[in-house]
């Protein structure tokens, strides 16, 4: 149990007031994040990551990650009240939580939300707890080619598993290594791809990329749309909030099954959207009366509140565990960790212990103190809604240029920043998914060091990515997962024929 | 408790109208996006290829690892114009109605030349003009409200990171006979 020694230790360094107001001030903005349309987790941490530049590393994770689990609350508040989903994750939590609001029955639709919420990240927070530590440990043993064939894996499965069109995919992931290798080489110190330029000398910053492509796109992206919005005010008592926590011994087997579903694509690269749909779905088939989801059962709302939460937050594990993230915005701590001198990996619960428990640690109050906070000022924040989007959009179009100009002091970054908002505007409207991009931008290098590394040692030959058991069985795995959709359809070819054969006899 | 008790209600006045004309096609943007994309893979790999994409005696060049990813590249964009040309011929689907475009434009002209203010007048002043500007013209509200909210959110943003955080950002004129 050394594990929970250090957790308290984690809590000690938490607990100072300065700590506190930050992780206030994190959730707050968080929440206001995800009730604004055209904002979401990945470019609120995104723009707000400037802030943190002048922290010391600890305060910088609490208030980013409670930014994050502050957006992750809030996305529920417009999904439930007004029937838009904040974000894609919240989707699912409209079919029952909008219907339970025009039956007036808003404060406990938002109560179940919140509270799920809350119970999906702590079964998460439980796990990283446990499992991060052991993970971290072993991986401590992984060499060069260890962790290229666990990139690999991370790459493979974004296009094996991805449900958009897979040349699409991998249209956005080479793109996104090739884009991070402009700049100085770090092995040889040549320079590539730069033209001759010295703007590009210093690279394109991973960043700057993140906040066009979620931040700029976005505010594109709502304007297509008809902005008008009508929806029901709520305010939360506690008579109606205890009346739904005595309930919810009754709903324990769809709260561990969401929290389940969540854990697990969180950890690979499914994520809460896929999650938060998955929760949902099952909830309603295992269901006595699949019937009344859909016009207001509260069950509609636990299953994939709870789903969304359990992933978004256990995304974090391989991210800290070995420095590949498992979301979007765990993919821009990633960047922000980096930006704080801290190298991402197993070598983090070694060189800096406190940093991380005092990271987990604030996965634990962060969501205790948000619960509250949104449970008491739900109506300050649905009221946002009332500011005209002509004002919102200007204001996050200055946000995203601060967060842009202060990563290097250049202006260079601010052209940069708009036309990455082009590209993500026209790529989301063709289908060609962001996340894979965003990812490999962040890894770029790091995968490419690995490989280069591993060559480097076997003398440049490839067998050494199945030098011993490890290395070999994950990069096996790394390329049946590239190739899963042929498997399967090979599969389900064989299976089909055995199932044809004894009708045919 | 009745259905009727909606007591959030914001209206969108220039909202794009449904059955505006498209203006292009999915198919098409994603033809002219492949076709960008294979120039810029043969670019870039060219560039690799020129720098040294094969190996030497410390190990494979610093262009060997760029070269095979801008070949990768090339070759799914490849494939997606492939699909994208033989997609084309049956029905496609809209990208953007005028009514959108017009919409996008007014928030993407604005944007750029925010951007471009930037340089001569610094960040904060910029912004002021952006905020005001847009409420103003593009939303269609009060002027009053619209240099209030403009000035109010300006000023938050200096003191938050001019003067709280130390975070410094391009300034202009009005900054420099201000004395900051």
């Amino acid at each position: 149990m050394e594990a929970l020694g250090l957790l308290l230790h984690g809590f000690a360094v938490l607990l100072t007031w300065k700590t506190l107001v930050l992780m206030m001030v994190g959730l707050v903005l968080g929440i206001f994040v995800g009730v604004l349309p055209g904002l979401g987790g990945p470019n609120g941490v995104a723009i707000l990551l400037p802030l943190t530049f002048t922290m010391d590393p600890t305060s910088a994770i609490v208030m980013l990650s409670c930014i994050y689990w502050g957006a992750l609350f809030g996305g529920a508040i417009t999904s439930i009240l007004f029937n838009i989903p904040g974000e894609a994750w919240s989707v699912a939590t409209t079919f029952d939580g909008y219907p339970m609001a025009q039956q007036g029955r808003a404060a406990e639709a938002l109560t179940a939300a919140f509270t799920s919420s809350f119970i999906g990240s702590l079964v998460a927070v439980l796990l990283i707890t446990f499992l991060a530590p052991m993970i971290s440990s072993f991986a401590l043993k992984f060499g060069p080619p260890e962790f290229f064939a666990v990139y690999l894996l991370t790459f493979c499965s974004f296009v094996g598993l991805g449900r958009e069109a897979r040349h699409k995919t991998v249209i956005s992931m080479s793109l996104g290594l090739l884009l991070a290798g402009v700049g100085m080489d770090t092995v040889s110190g040549q320079l590539r791809m730069t033209f001759g330029s010295s703007e590009l000398l210093r690279g394109i910053n991973f960043l700057v990329a993140v906040i066009g492509l979620f931040g700029i796109s976005e505010i594109l992206l709502t304007m297509e749309e008809r902005l008008a919005l009508r929806g029901h005010a709520a305010s939360i008592s506690l008579r109606v909030v205890l009346g739904v926590w005595k309930d919810l011994p009754k709903y324990w087997v769809t709260l561990f099954r969401s929290s389940f579903i969540g854990c697990w694509l969180g950890i690979t690269p499914g994520g809460a959207i896929a999650a938060s749909f998955m929760g949902y779905n099952l909830a309603k088939r295992f269901s006595k009366d699949p019937e009344s989801f859909g016009k207001g059962r509260i069950e509609g709302v636990f299953a994939p509140e709870t789903a969304a939460h359990a992933s978004g937050t256990s995304a974090l594990l391989p991210m800290l565990a070995l420095g590949i993230p498992g979301s979007g915005t765990a993919a821009i701590l990633l960047g922000g960790l980096m930006v704080w001198g801290l190298n991402p990996g197993p070598l983090l619960f070694v060189e800096h212990k406190d940093f991380v428990w005092g990271l987990i640690a604030s996965m634990y109050l962060g969501n205790v103190v948000g619960l509250v906070l949104v449970l008491t000022t739900v109506p300050v924040f649905a009221s946002i809604l009332r500011v005209p989007f002509a004002a919102v959009a200007p204001m996050i179009v200055v946000s995203c240029a601060i967060g842009a100009y202060a990563i290097q002091n250049a202006m260079f970054d601010i052209w940069l920043m708009l036309g990455f908002g082009v590209v993500g505007y026209v790529f989301k409207k063709i289908g060609i998914p962001l996340a894979p991009f965003t990812l490999a931008l962040v890894l770029g290098n790091r995968a490419e060091d690995a490989f280069r590394l591993s060559m480097i040692g076997s003398g440049g030959d490839l067998k050494v990515f199945w030098s011993n058991g490890l290395v070999g069985s994950i990069t096996t795995l790394a390329i049946v997962l590239l190739f899963w959709p042929l498997i399967d359809g090979l599969l389900a070819r064989v299976g089909w024929t055995q199932r044809a054969k004894p009708a045919a006899g | 408790m009745s259905q009727t008790d909606l007591e959030i209600v914001v209206d969108d006045p220039t909202a794009p109208e449904d059955d505006s004309p498209s203006v292009v096609s999915t198919g098409t943007i994603e033809i002219v996006v492949c076709l960008l994309l294979l120039a810029l893979a043969i670019t870039l790999g060219y560039d690799n290829w020129r720098t040294g994409a094969s190996w030497d005696s410390t190990g494979p060049e610093p262009g060997y690892f760029p070269f095979y990813l801008s070949v990768i590249l090339g070759g799914g964009s490849l494939y997606g114009l492939i699909a994208a040309l033989l997609a084309h011929r049956a029905a496609s689907a809209t990208f953007v109605t005028r009514a959108q475009a017009r919409r996008v434009m007014a928030v993407f002209v604005p944007t750029l030349l925010f951007c471009l203010a930037m340089q001569f007048l610094g960040l904060y002043v910029a912004s002021f003009l952006l905020i005001a500007g847009f409420m103003r013209l593009v939303g269609k509200i009060a002027l009053w409200k619209s240099l209030l909210t403009a000035f109010l959110f300006t000023a938050i943003m200096f003191v938050t990171f001019d003067i709280a955080f130390d975070v410094i950002m391009p300034k202009g004129p009005l900054e420099a006979a201000l004395g900051r």
